[in-house]
């Protein structure tokens, strides 16, 4: 077994690598742009060094810890060979990875203020705790609902394209038809359900999926969960809002 | 002492978050599938790595960069800023004085995607299953282009008050007919990267420049112009992804030749 600090020179610059440009762009505009000094530099020094830990751990932690969880729990139910469970798996890991998701949450908050404003429910506090709260649930729902879809489609081998092209009409269709305020929430609402634990996670299961089927490639059956997990939200937005 | 407080705080949080995955997780393994994991110890030290490594770089996120990417949003987008900018004092603005917000729109989102650990994640995997021949930093640069591109056509969006949906209809044209052209083996990746790029670097950003951009605008509604930014930060990289596939077999063919 690896030693935990084997390479960590190495991955502790890897990870400053990524931070750079991000720290670039701020100091350009803060500095350049809007000639201003940067407020309290003592703390965000620390506060970079902390990022710089945290994703050096994070990096090491999924290829010892998420990648081998996602692809073993892929293999041990290819071989138990029950659809019903995988799904019943799937499903579970799509909603209870969502339901509790804090950008998600906070985005909900937002819509039921858009919706009021709209005078699509009245501006109570209970009605709008109501509206987010359902609206949770919507999202939660359909990224189950999509990772199931897609686990059945890498057992099947549907190509991935006429399945996200179907649901791309779905989103046009449903966009002529829902409330114009829900319109620009639903939309974000695809990205903001990916959570950092749940990309590789997931990743891993599509792919440990695939690689456990005969006849199936990884790199071809293996993505797309997140894609499908991207796309439903959108779909039940819509037509949560057309509904209340 | 202080940023102790703040680490076990936020380790007490990413618990509080991952606990519905990590109660999925247990139950299937402990009721249905009831086989002991290979390597069960180095998959315990790997998640708490995956947790303690999340709550520090949320932690740094918090205590550094959201802050002053906010604040920055926000002056970016003030019209004092703006008006100093192009010397024209008590006139009205025009789509194109707000140029920097385009410029940092473009630089925030490719910078954002950069650093984000989601994105990271996927790079690693597709070049482990492709066998090495994607390579993971033209993955996330083609990710990050796309991120930033949306994001700047995101923020021109807001300003000019365009309806949302003529923008991501048009985007979706684009990424059918890239779909029918692309090698097949990158669409499925592909459509992947859009729902990666936006996870916890990108979105308080994001959501942060357009919330302010929407707020000084005039005739903008914080409420209805204020969302869509993360929309096009999930389009634009499917189609540089495609685009970057496309781009390689292009290469590819020119040089057998």
């Amino acid at each position: 077994m690896k030693s935990p600090l084997d390479g960590l020179g190495k991955s502790l610059l890897d990870s400053v690598r990524d931070l750079l440009p991000i720290l670039l762009v701020i100091g350009f505009f803060q500095l350049v742009v809007l000639q201003q000094p940067i407020p309290q530099l003592g703390r965000l020094v620390a506060g970079t060094l902390l990022v710089v830990a945290g994703l050096t751990l994070f990096v090491r932690g999924l290829e010892m810890g998420l990648f081998p969880i996602g692809e073993a729990l892929a293999h041990a139910f290819a071989r138990k060979g029950s659809l019903f469970w995988l799904l019943a798996f799937a499903f579970a890991l799509g909603f209870g990875t969502t339901v509790a998701e804090p950008a998600l949450i906070a985005v909900a908050g937002k819509a039921a203020e858009a919706a009021a404003e709209a005078g699509l429910i009245a501006r109570e506090a209970a009605a709008m705790e109501r509206y987010a709260g359902g609206l949770c649930l919507a999202v939660a729902l359909s990224v189950g609902v999509a990772i199931v879809l897609g686990v059945i489609r890498i057992l099947k081998g549907w190509p991935l394209h006429w399945l996200i092209v179907g649901g791309y009409a779905g989103v046009v269709i449903m966009t002529a038809f829902a409330p114009p305020e829900i319109v620009g929430i639903a939309y974000d609402s695809g990205g903001v359900t990916t959570s950092t634990i749940t990309v590789p996670l997931v990743t891993a299961l599509g792919v440990g999926l695939a690689s456990s089927i005969r006849g199936r490639n990884p790199m071809v059956d293996g993505f797309g969960l997140i894609a499908f997990a991207s796309l439903t939200p959108m779909i039940f937005v819509m037509a949560y809002g057309m509904v209340i | 002492m202080e940023f102790l407080v703040l680490v076990t705080d936020a380790v007490r949080s990413t618990l509080v978050d991952v606990l519905p995955i990590l109660a999925v997780i247990l139950f299937f393994q402990l009721v249905v599938i009831r086989r002991p994991l290979p390597n069960l110890r180095r998959m315990l030290q790997g998640t708490a790595y995956v947790l303690l490594g999340l709550a520090l770089f949320l932690v740094g996120l918090e205590e550094a960069l959201f802050p002053l990417g906010e604040l920055m949003a926000r002056q970016l987008t003030d019209p004092a800023f703006l008006h100093g900018v192009t010397h024209r004092e008590g006139m009205a603005l025009g789509w194109s004085d707000y140029y920097w917000v385009y410029l940092f729109g473009l630089l925030l989102g490719f910078s954002a995607a950069i650093a984000e650990p989601a994105l990271i994640a996927v790079a690693i995997k597709a070049e482990v299953v492709s066998g090495g021949t994607i390579n993971p930093w033209g993955l996330r640069i083609a990710v990050a282009l796309g991120v930033g591109a949306g994001i700047a056509l995101g923020t021109f969006r807001i300003v000019t008050g365009t309806p949302l949906h003529w923008y991501i209809i048009a985007a979706y044209v684009v990424v059918l007919a890239q779909t029918v052209f692309a090698p097949r083996a990158i669409i499925p990746l592909a459509y992947d990267s859009g729902g990666v790029s936006t996870s916890t670097v990108t979105v308080p950003l994001v959501t942060a420049l357009g919330l302010g951009l929407a707020g000084t605008v005039p005739g903008r509604s914080v409420i209805i112009d204020g969302f869509g930014l993360i929309a096009f930060a999930v389009l634009f990289p499917i189609m540089t992804v495609m685009g970057y596939a496309q781009l390689g077999r292009w290469r590819a063919r020119r040089a057998q030749r």
